[in-house]
């Protein structure tokens, strides 16, 4: 459990390296995903890699571990609406407004593209 | 006890401890119910826990700054929880791979609408200039769109707030939003939460279904990259 902690503590510790170092314009975490997803995809080929953490499901229940409560981790960053209740005062139903109406144009754009392509690519397969 | 009451409140209200045993017994009261609830969207425990932190810290006075020298502990895991969205996607990977064309075309129709939807909505209110470039990037996670928002001058705090709020909304509405437009692909459904409203949008995927969570987690990191390209160009041919 704890190897595997360390062990993705140390793909996002890489990741951040990387991404100030060369100034790359992503996230830290998102480059330390993508190497953890190298590592697990490795372990497959190479039986050398599959020891500590990388066997006996260790990386895999500490990250359900993590990915059980997601929502919790937001809770502190919400709790800083506190700080911008002048700004919700006076601009707070338009913001909302227009954060809603965006989020449901987005998720409809996204979902129905989605689906668009993918059938017109099962049409072509059939 | 030999101090007053009031003294020991000033000590432990200034304590890490106080404030992260708070966000954490109040979240687990508020995702109690919303498993009580059978997970109804306007139970959603992030905006439940939020307000009522919120308020306890108005009535007892107490900073933000003071409240995230506690919650910062719990703040902190985002990262490495982004890290763990690795092993999902890992055991899933043949669905993905074999869905990676209507994801990727998605990816830009998504990021693209969301950008431009809340830039060109946020003019239309006519809300001040700064407010719209911290609303900008509000479908990304916290900490991309808190330093787009830095990157364009505007404001970071207010980018965050901008982030849960959408993140809030979009994990109440897609479930009802999506029954009603028919699609019963939960890699599509997922897929749109993730890209539209982060890892608040992937939290509520994961509790509806294991395939949309997967899909949700992908659409949230690769959102974060495509716009973080995306803002500033949209900013400087859309806002005036």
């Amino acid at each position: 459990m704890l190897a595997s902690l360390g062990l993705i503590l140390l793909c996002q510790l890489i990741g951040e390296v990387v991404v100030h170092g060369l100034g790359l314009p992503l996230p830290g975490p998102v480059l330390g995903l993508l190497l953890l997803l190298i590592l697990l995809l490795a372990r497959d080929r190479f039986s050398l890699l599959a020891r500590g953490p990388l066997c006996n499901d260790g990386v895999e229940t500490a990250s359900r571990g993590l990915l059980a409560h997601l929502s919790l981790l937001f809770v502190p960053a919400g709790v800083g609406v506190v700080q911008k209740l002048d700004l919700l005062a006076s601009h707070g139903i338009a913001i909302i407004l227009v954060l809603a109406l965006s989020v449901v144009v987005t998720l409809l754009a996204t979902v129905l593209t989605f689906r668009l392509v993918s059938r017109l690519l099962k049409q072509q397969d059939a | 006890m030999k101090d007053n009451p009031f003294s020991l409140w000033v000590y432990l209200s200034q304590s890490p401890l106080l404030w992260l045993t708070v966000t954490l017994l109040v979240y687990a009261g508020t995702d109690a119910v919303s498993l009580a609830t059978r997970r109804h969207p306007f139970a959603n425990p992030v905006l439940h826990a939020m307000w009522i932190i919120g308020a306890f810290l108005l009535l007892t006075g107490t900073s933000y700054t003071t409240y995230f020298a506690g919650a910062q502990f719990v703040h902190f895991l985002l990262g490495p929880a982004t890290v763990a969205l690795a092993v999902p996607l890992y055991e899933n990977r043949k669905r993905v791979v074999a869905s990676v064309v209507p994801m990727l075309v998605a990816l830009v129709a998504g990021s693209v609408t969301a950008v431009v939807s809340v830039v060109l909505l946020a003019e239309l209110a006519g809300l001040p200039r700064d407010v719209v470039l911290s609303l900008a990037p509000k479908s990304v996670t916290a900490g991309v769109a808190m330093g787009i928002a830095e990157s364009l001058h505007a404001d970071p705090s207010l980018a965050a707030v901008a982030v849960i709020l959408t993140g809030i909304m979009g994990a109440i509405i897609v479930t009802p939003l999506m029954n009603r437009t028919g699609v019963t692909d939960y890699r599509a459904r997922g897929f749109a939460a993730g890209l539209a409203a982060h890892g608040i949008g992937t939290a509520r995927a994961f509790q509806v279904d294991e395939i949309a969570g997967v899909f949700s987690g992908i659409a949230m990191s690769l959102n974060a990259l495509v716009t973080s390209f995306l803002v500033p160009l949209a900013v400087t041919l859309l806002v005036r």
